[in-house]
């Protein structure tokens, strides 16, 4: 089947040109910090984790939201998802590569990072955190590929994909409450250590996942003869919406009993996000940026007559990922760590030379994506036509 | 040339037997009665011991003198690199510029409210306000670092010192993020060109691992008090919590102490004397 993926249109090869391109660029700026250390970035001693454990926390997210597909297709014998449940896998797919791709970037000391398998700990989350992400990539990729070869082939899917299917759905909650777990079970970071943090991970994974997945839709209704189908579209974008609404009331929730209870230790980390602390307020446009992006986008998708205007749809699902994006990248960093456990403030902006090796780790990941859609859209051409 | 080359590929197959044949040989030597093949485990005979290491510090008697002792002490004696040290040119040519954000420090001076975010007071006595107070690592009874490391390189000993094995550490910084008492450094670059004058009884590190106080375990294994005890002219006093002759036992039963953050139930072994 990979052999889809060489041949393409000349559209096709500039594109993954664009993306090598990119993935060579970041490599670059990767092999500086390899051989001088996380100097090159700008976490600190207070901050001690920056702009790829952030990006990896979202794209967990990413990858978990593509069980909004499998769900109601699998469980609930949802037609509509048919044509895209693959599409929801692959994705999955490719947001798994980058989270790995960007742990690897975020070590001290990459070359040892076979002592996580060498000296298994179970009492570190990190450890069970390597083992869903791993076993949830493994999942996918093969229930996607088995799927689709059968439908190349016109046949069923082999009996026991079924039930790695049905594993599939456990280990996809399971990605993101145990990325969850990372943050909320360390005691004196007040603004992690509230239970309804995997929850809020999950809702907002549920918002953007599926967002990204309408976004993709469209482009595959542009660039190929494959269409999702509107329908299976418009169901996304109520997943999507409800999934929103959820993770602003979490939100919400969060603030009633910080401001309600009027503990300092937790207090201190949202007055610093939303209105500054001493001075320093680098946070503050991001923060009220994603509110504003993360509610309008919720009004315009729950009122039925924005949600199914096809025009103004992508400009919903933008909103909607970037508004999550900040909430759980920037802001879950920033909430987490400042001020420090002494009550430090130390700030934190990424450098330019994370950011490039951040945007080198979504060429690879777009790189993935591209190829996997390849073959889907056009399997599922082959089949029709 | 291509003797040599069959040369060298019989000895890299012969040095590959000797890796897969070197677990049987040890087998088979371990199971012979020849107690001289093993390695074996000595002890300093002046070494000190305890069942669970403790330190109290008397805050009155900490001035900034001494505290810059202690600090200076620490440093020197683990090789804890100083960003304000400016490299030598000629062994380490065009070190890039420092971010005093990423420095490295196992012992230092902080004010009270900043040692004790949840005991900050409006009306706390003035001489509080000003007093230096050392933190460090708190050797933790239940350390949230050790929970949260997931190779086990930073692991508590029998005796409740919190080591690390700087050869094992991945540098994910989880530790960083598990600690709530800021008392760990990254390497964020090589340590090297930044220690004043390195010492040969202790290792420097490299890039991209994780440190903390070790409570100067390397010193106490040769029946030496650790560095900040030695030069604190009796301001911090180390020695066995659990053994109630012990003198941190007197100093604790004798006067009002207080440790950070006790209320996260990470159970520190420092203690303050106020």
């Amino acid at each position: 089947m990979l052999e889809i993926a060489i041949k393409g249109s000349k559209k096709y090869w500039i594109w993954l040109g664009v993306l090598f391109a990119v993935i060579g660029a970041g490599f670059l700026v990767y092999v500086d910090q390899f051989i001088n250390g996380l100097m090159t970035t700008a976490m600190s001693r207070d901050v001690s984790w920056g702009f790829y454990i952030a990006n990896f926390t979202y794209l967990v997210g990413v990858a978990a939201g593509g069980v909004m597909v499998v769900i109601p297709f699998y469980l609930h014998n949802y037609e509509k998802f048919h044509r895209i449940t693959i599409l929801g896998e692959f994705l999955a797919v490719a947001a798994l590569i980058m989270c790995l791709l960007l742990i690897i970037v975020d070590l001290g000391q990459p070359l040892r990072c076979v002592n996580v398998l060498l000296y298994p700990t179970p009492h570190s989350m990190l450890f069970w955190d390597m083992l869903v992400l791993n076993g949830y990539l493994f999942l996918n990729i093969v229930i996607g590929w088995k799927v689709l070869e059968a439908e190349r082939n016109q046949i069923k899917p082999p009996a026991w994909t079924t039930p790695l299917i049905y594993l599939s759905i456990p280990f996809a909650i399971g990605i993101h409450t145990v990325t969850a777990y990372l943050y909320c079970g360390l005691p004196g970071r007040g603004f992690w250590l509230t239970a309804i943090l995997a929850p809020r991970f999950l809702a907002s994974a549920f918002a953007a996942g599926p967002s990204v997945l309408i976004l993709l839709c469209y482009v595959v209704r542009k660039f190929t003869k494959f269409d999702p189908g509107w329908d299976a579209m418009q169901t996304l974008s109520k997943i999507a919406c409800y999934a929103l609404i959820a993770n602003v009331f979490f939100f919400l929730c969060e603030i009633f009993v910080t401001y309600y209870s009027k503990i300092p230790g937790h207090m201190t980390h949202i007055d610093y996000m939303f209105f500054g602390l001493h001075g320093h307020n680098t946070m503050v446009p991001w923060m009220w940026s994603s509110m504003i992006l993360m509610i309008t986008g919720a009004i315009l998708l729950v009122i039925p007559a924005l949600r199914s205007n096809a025009t103004l749809l992508p400009f919903t699902c933008i909103m909607v990922i970037i508004g999550t994006w900040i909430d759980k990248s920037l802001g879950m960093i920033a909430g987490g760590f400042v001020p420090s456990p002494l009550h430090h403030i130390t700030e934190y902006m990424p450098t330019l030379k994370e950011v490039a090796i951040t945007v080198g780790i979504y060429g690879v990941g777009l790189l993935v994506l591209t190829i996997l859609y390849k073959l889907a859209t056009t399997v599922k051409e082959e089949v029709r036509g | 040339m291509k003797k040599s080359r069959r040369s060298f590929l019989k000895a890299a197959g012969v040095s590959a037997l000797g890796i897969g044949v070197a677990p049987a040989i040890q087998a088979v030597a371990s199971s012979g009665s020849t107690p001289a093949a093993h390695a074996t485990k000595t002890k300093h005979p002046e070494a000190l011991t305890a069942e669970r290491w403790g330190m109290v510090i008397d805050t009155s008697k900490i001035t900034d003198e001494i505290a810059e002792n202690i600090v200076h002490a620490c440093r020197k004696a683990h090789n804890v690199p100083d960003l304000n040290h400016v490299p030598d040119e000629e062994r380490y040519p065009n070190t890039r510029p420092v971010n005093h954000d990423q420095e490295l420090k196992w012992i230092w001076e902080e004010h009270f409210e900043s040692a004790f975010p949840d005991k900050e007071d409006e009306f706390l006595a003035e001489r509080f306000k000003e007093l230096p107070f050392l933190v460090t690592c708190n050797h933790c009874k239940n350390a949230p670092c050790v929970q949260a490391c997931p190779t086990q390189a930073t692991f508590k000993r029998e005796d409740g010192i919190v080591l690390m094995d700087f050869h094992r550490c991945i540098g994910c910084r989880f530790c960083m993020a598990a600690c709530p008492f800021g008392a760990r450094s990254f390497n964020f670059r090589d340590p090297r060109p930044f220690i004043d004058e390195i010492n040969p009884d202790f290792p420097t590190r490299s890039k991209g691992v994780v440190e903390k106080c070790n409570l100067c375990s390397e010193r106490l294994a040769k029946g030496l008090q650790p560095a900040c005890a030695e030069v604190s002219e009796g301001a911090i006093v180390v020695g066995d919590l659990e053994d109630p002759n012990s003198e941190v036992r007197a100093l604790l039963s004798e006067k009002y102490s207080i440790r950070r953050k006790q209320e996260l139930g990470t159970e520190p072994s420092v203690y303050y004397i106020m």
